[in-house]
């Protein structure tokens, strides 16, 4: 990690029109190939930081820089907590939609999608309709979407938040499996303590009112992390560690 | 190895196909299907035995029998103006489909467009029809077109405001996706806004299908009564002077049977469109 930061954030804060100070004073370093985790309660301002870094909203204060380059449009996967797909559109077509905005012609465009579907799993899926998948299916098609550009930075804001525990753990390995191979730079935005020991190596915990960075946590455990790392003492000390801080992010907030 | 094996049998079960029903139809869908036409059958029945029973003259009310047998006698008059009226609705329709789409994306794409003519298109709607006809077909030389023109003004609105609400009811996430990619305005319109108005849009087509017919056929009442039309609403004038009463049935029953028409054939169109992805085109039983 001694890299210089893929993205880094200084003194950001962001005002909406409505006069919310959603967040402030904001200092973030994103290192390159890292999975961080945005962890907060709801309303500290986790959406509204990742739109921020994704250039879907602009801070009223503070830098962010990319010492390595401002990234073009392909250079960011942006995954919601809704699989927001084209409901109109195949999940080829769906998969297939940021290759041909940025022009990649048809043909190759549908190629490249296809192979994306594969690595999440589903094949044999490519001419479904999102309406004939199930929801875990329907993210894996979002994740792809995300993934197809090969993006430099992957950005999600709880993806995994509205499904069920037991695909919402296999969607975790997916991921993990996923950046194994690629070793893209990843800012996870969870509510989920648990969801955020085992998949980050660093988890920022946020606190509320106005949204701001309360602590920056190591989770000093090697990857590939599997299932055995769920059950391990490890990981439930982490655990604990991150939900003390987030009690704590919470009560300096109350207080 | 054992996730791949069960990703394989979630994949055989999405391709097995559940059985057909006879004909396609469930029972829920015979029961659509015959209800009404088991009432029909015994509206009509009854109607033809109370003229039968109580020697209703034909002139004051025909039966169903008297009204089919002038249906198939005069079929050359009377198939000859309803070619008239259906050419005129579906002109009209397809005039007012392609403006109102056409509208409707201005709209979208310029506010200023959208304010300043919006009130206007209220305006045209609000106004009764039937009292701007006689001006309509008097300054319009042509009668043809003046028939066109309104059923065009009835049949405008619904598309318009339809497809306008349609065009800015887009998901706001993806929005932010198209805009993530760069997409251009043309990007966002052809792709995003304008698949997602097409429910919006064909909703619309549907309800302007029948007032384009209601528009055609007061328009040719009011030309008609200066003997300057030959459509359908124009041989019930025709009948009624002439008290040709079972005639004038057999048009009615035509104009009817041309409304539902255009109703089923839009509803069909919607359908084949919206079908594999939108839940007002899906079967009951497969919405979740
Ligand atoms: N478009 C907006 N206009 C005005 N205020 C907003 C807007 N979006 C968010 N806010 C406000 O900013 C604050 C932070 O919102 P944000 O959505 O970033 O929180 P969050 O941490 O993502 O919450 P959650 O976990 O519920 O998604 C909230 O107080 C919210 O009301
Ligand atoms: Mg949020």
């Amino acid at each position: 990690m001694s890299l210089e930061p893929l993205v880094s954030l200084r003194g950001i804060a962001k005002r909406y029109a409505t006069g919310t100070l959603a967040v402030r004073g904001i200092d973030l370093d994103i290192a390159q190939g890292e999975v961080l985790a945005l962890l907060g309660p709801s309303g500290c301002g986790k959406s509204t930081l990742l739109r921020m870094v994704a250039g879907l909203s602009e801070a009223t204060a503070g830098r962010i820089d990319w010492p390595s380059g401002q990234p073009s449009a392909r250079d960011i996967g942006f995954v919601f907590q809704e699989p927001t797909l084209m409901p109109w559109a195949t999940a080829l077509a769906n998969v297939a939609l940021p290759l041909e905005l940025g022009g990649m012609g048809r043909r190759e465009a549908a190629e490249r999608a296809a192979a994306m579907l594969a690595r999440v799993d589903l094949k044999g899926f490519e001419n479904a309709y999102p309406r004939a998948l199930s929801g875990g299916m329907r993210m894996r098609v979002s994740i792809a979407r995300a993934l197809v550009t090969r993006p430099r930075l992957l950005l999600m804001d709880e993806p995994f938040a509205a499904l069920d525990e037991i695909t919402r753990f296999r969607l975790n390995n997916d991921l993990l499996e996923l950046w194994e191979a690629e070793r893209f730079t990843v800012v996870f935005v969870t509510h989920s303590v648990f969801e955020s020991v085992y998949l980050a190596r660093r988890i920022a915990v946020m606190a509320p009112r106005p949204g701001r960075i309360h602590a920056e946590l190591a989770v000093e455990a090697g990857y590939p992390r599997g299932e055995e790392f769920r059950t391990s003492a490890g990981y439930a000390a982490h655990c604990r560690e991150v939900s003390q801080a987030l009690g704590a992010a919470m009560a300096g907030a109350a207080a | 190895m054992s996730q791949v094996l069960e990703r394989r049998a979630e994949a055989l079960e999405a391709a097995a196909v559940p059985p057909r029903p006879p004909f396609g139809l469930t029972a829920e869908g015979w029961l659509r299907l015959l209800a009404p036409v088991v009432i029909g059958l015994l509206v009509l029945g009854g109607w033809e035995w109370l003229v039968r029973t109580r020697g209703i003259p034909p002139y004051v009310l025909p039966g169903p029998v008297a009204i089919a047998e002038t249906l198939v006698r005069d079929w050359g008059t009377l198939s000859a103006s309803l070619l008239v009226t259906l050419k005129i609705t579906l002109l009209a329709l397809l005039v007012a489909a392609s403006l109102g789409l056409v509208l409707a994306v201005l709209f979208a794409q310029s506010r200023i467009v959208e304010l300043s003519l919006f009130p206007y298109a209220v305006i045209l709607q609000v106004t009764p029809i039937v009292a701007i006809a006689p001006l309509i077909i008097i300054w319009v030389d042509d009668v043809t077109l003046s028939l066109l023109i309104c059923a065009w003004i009835v049949a405008f609105f619904p598309i318009l405001s339809n497809t306008t609400v349609g065009l800015n009811s887009t998901d706001h996430n993806l929005l932010d996706l198209f805009r993530l990619y760069g997409a251009s305005r043309w990007q966002v319109l052809w792709r995003l806004r304008l698949p997602t108005a097409m429910p919006f849009f064909l909703a619309g087509l549907r309800i302007s299908g029948g007032l384009a017919l209601i528009g055609a056929i007061v328009a040719e009442f009011v030309a008609g009564t200066g003997g300057r039309a030959s459509g359908l609403a124009y041989r019930i004038l025709e009948s009624g002077y002439q008290l040709q009463i079972p005639r004038m049935f057999a048009a009615l029953v035509l104009v009817s049977a041309t409304g539902i028409a255009i109703f089923l054939a839009l509803s069909l169109l919607s359908h084949l469109l919206l079908r594999r992805w939108h839940e007002s085109a899906m079967a009951r039983g497969d919405r979740r």
